[in-house]
């Protein structure tokens, strides 16, 4: 029996059925996206209008100019250190910490007995779940105003985060020179400083790094419920109509991010080449 | 015949005197930064302190489940949704175009060598117009729009749909390009036009990294929409900080509950569309 040279022709399959979990997501994100716009009172007509068109302009005039007095200069330049400083410290905390919660959270060895390996790991998924600029609201109460708040709401985040991926690392080194020092009767703590962390040092250092970059991203605008930093001068201003001082401000804000984004990608390139 | 012997282990690190040495320099170059920050942890067990944060804390439990105020948690946990919703769609809109115009893997004047110098200064124009868009916080354009129109929903919706904008249209842009660009060069070559090899050569070999990479940051937008809540862009976040502003510690323990289950929530349902989308 000779079979047909072409295909038989078929028809395109129907634009719905039943069993196609592609059209059912499609209809999903449709009716989400659909409900989103209609449940939300948005203002278009305020947004939209001419009249608002004129506000928004005038409110982009106020901008300039910016108010560049050396004075008000130095001001800014401090609370751009003062962003970097709590941006660095908060990373070097929640390095240290996260290292020391990672050890609970991880099993080290097959047969190794850990029963805090859950709990600690619920506790690093709750650090991390809630953002920094909640912690940081949070933390207003107990800290008071100012960049402590700050720097420590950056520590508690980030030590959920680093705390997660710092576990997994330590859990995916090479188990071969931990072994060989264990078989020799080498105590628990000796064999992770000398045969696991070194492994893993790089690794877990090129992970601070990238979350430092995040922090000083993070930082920056920490500081608009009054943890310090460029942040709180930024919401301070613009609260009393400060128009100029904002627009430097933001200037600062921006150019900060720039270059934290430049030297991260030369980094990056220098050291993968 | 020889017996194989372990060396002896050193009873003392040999690399001591260098470790010391470095743990100190880094201690001496943190000092500054805590003086900057005016780091001094001590203020948090002050008395006076700990009272209030004792009192605060101590208010967490039990956590608000009075049927109304459940009721106004479950709207405002839908808004932070919706709002992450409306501003992920206005981002799509704005970076879908703007990705198309700045993606060099549909030019045609640069299949014969360089670019014709026209559309290379748009394409930078617009990736420069990207960067700008992607490196302004989103909590600074929802302080922006907050000032223009008035707190609620819209500031947080046009602050997520001008950053988010911006990101995913520069990263759309990357995915396109990083790909195999000979189908959709020879498509180019042999006469059709920029839709067709668009449809038909960049789309089929990206489309799964591109959903992805949306459905992902569909997620952090949800995260960031409840965060903006906290400077009047409507949502979970504005409820949480007016509770905290009354020290309502029961309220502020729901919220940050239900955040956390929803954080999770978007987290699992993203985490299995992408592996759906393989």
């Amino acid at each position: 029996m000779q079979s047909a040279a072409n295909k038989p022709y078929r028809l395109p399959p129907p634009l719905f059925n039943a069993r196609c979990s592609a059209c059912w997501f499609t209809a999903a994100v449709v009716a989400l996206v659909v409900l989103s716009f209609w449940s939300l009172d948005l203002q278009w007509a305020a947004f939209l209008s001419l009249d608002a068109a004129r506000s928004m302009g005038r409110f982009l005039a106020e901008f300039f100019p910016p108010d560049l007095s050396p004075a008000f200069v130095a001001k800014v330049a401090r609370g751009t250190v003062e962003t970097l400083a709590m941006s660095a410290l908060g990373t070097a905390m929640a390095g240290v910490a996260g290292l020391a919660l990672a050890l609970p959270a991880s099993r080290l060895w097959a047969e190794q007995r850990t029963p805090a390996r859950a709990p600690t790991r619920l506790l690093l998924n709750a650090l991390r779940a809630v953002p920094e600029l909640v912690w940081a609201a949070l933390l207003l109460i107990a800290a008071g105003l100012g960049p402590m708040a700050g720097t420590l709401a950056l520590a508690l985040h980030t030590t959920g985060v680093l705390g997660r991926l710092f576990a997994e690392a330590l859990e995916n080194a090479p188990p071969g020179p931990a072994q060989a020092l264990r078989a020799h009767g080498v105590g628990t703590s000796r064999v992770f400083l000398y045969a696991t962390l070194p492994q893993v040092l790089p690794q877990l250092l090129s992970y601070t790094l990238y979350r430092w970059e995040n922090n000083i991203r993070a930082a920056a605008v920490l500081g608009v419920v009054g943890a310090g930093g460029l942040g709180q001068l930024l919401s301070y201003h613009m609260g009393l109509f400060h128009m100029g001082k904002t627009a430097t401000i933001l200037a600062a804000m921006l150019l900060l991010v720039a270059l934290v984004d430049v030297l991260s990608l030369v980094t990056r390139r220098a050291l993968t080449r | 015949m020889s017996t194989l012997r372990a060396p002896p282990i050193a009873a003392r690190d040999p690399a001591w005197a260098g470790r010391v040495l470095w743990w100190s320099a880094a201690l001496v170059l943190l000092w500054p930064l805590a003086v900057a920050t005016e780091f001094r942890p001590w203020v948090l067990f002050e008395p006076e302190s700990l009272r209030v944060t004792a009192r605060f804390v101590g208010s967490f439990f039990p956590p608000a489940i009075q049927g109304e105020f459940l009721a106004l948690v479950a709207r405002e946990t839908w808004r932070t949704v919706a709002i992450a919703t409306a501003g992920m769609t206005l981002a799509l809109v704005l970076a879908v175009p703007l990705s198309l115009l700045s993606c060099s893997a549909l030019s045609v004047s640069a299949l014969a060598g360089d670019m014709a110098r026209g559309p290379f200064w748009l394409r930078q124009l617009v990736r420069w117009l990207l960067v700008v868009l992607r490196s302004v916080p989103e909590l600074v354009w929802a302080l922006v729009f907050v000032r223009v129109v008035g707190l609620g929903p819209t500031a947080g919706v046009l602050a997520i749909a001008l950053t988010y904008g911006g990101m995913l249209g520069k990263v759309y842009g990357e995915i396109l390009e990083s790909g195999e660009l000979q189908p959709t060069q020879t498509l180019l070559r042999n006469g059709s036009g920029r839709v067709q090899a668009l449809a038909y050569g960049l789309l089929p070999q990206n489309a799964a990294e591109l959903m992805s990479y949306t459905v992902y940051r569909w997620e952090c937008a949800i995260r960031s929409s409840a965060v903006l809540g906290f400077v009047g862009a409507g949502g979970l976040g504005q409820q949480m900080d007016n509770s905290m502003k009354m020290f309502n510690g029961a309220e502020v323990a729901t919220m940050l509950l239900v955040f956390i289950a929803l954080v999770a929530l978007a987290d699992r349902i993203s985490g299995w569309l992408r592996r759906a989308l393989g």
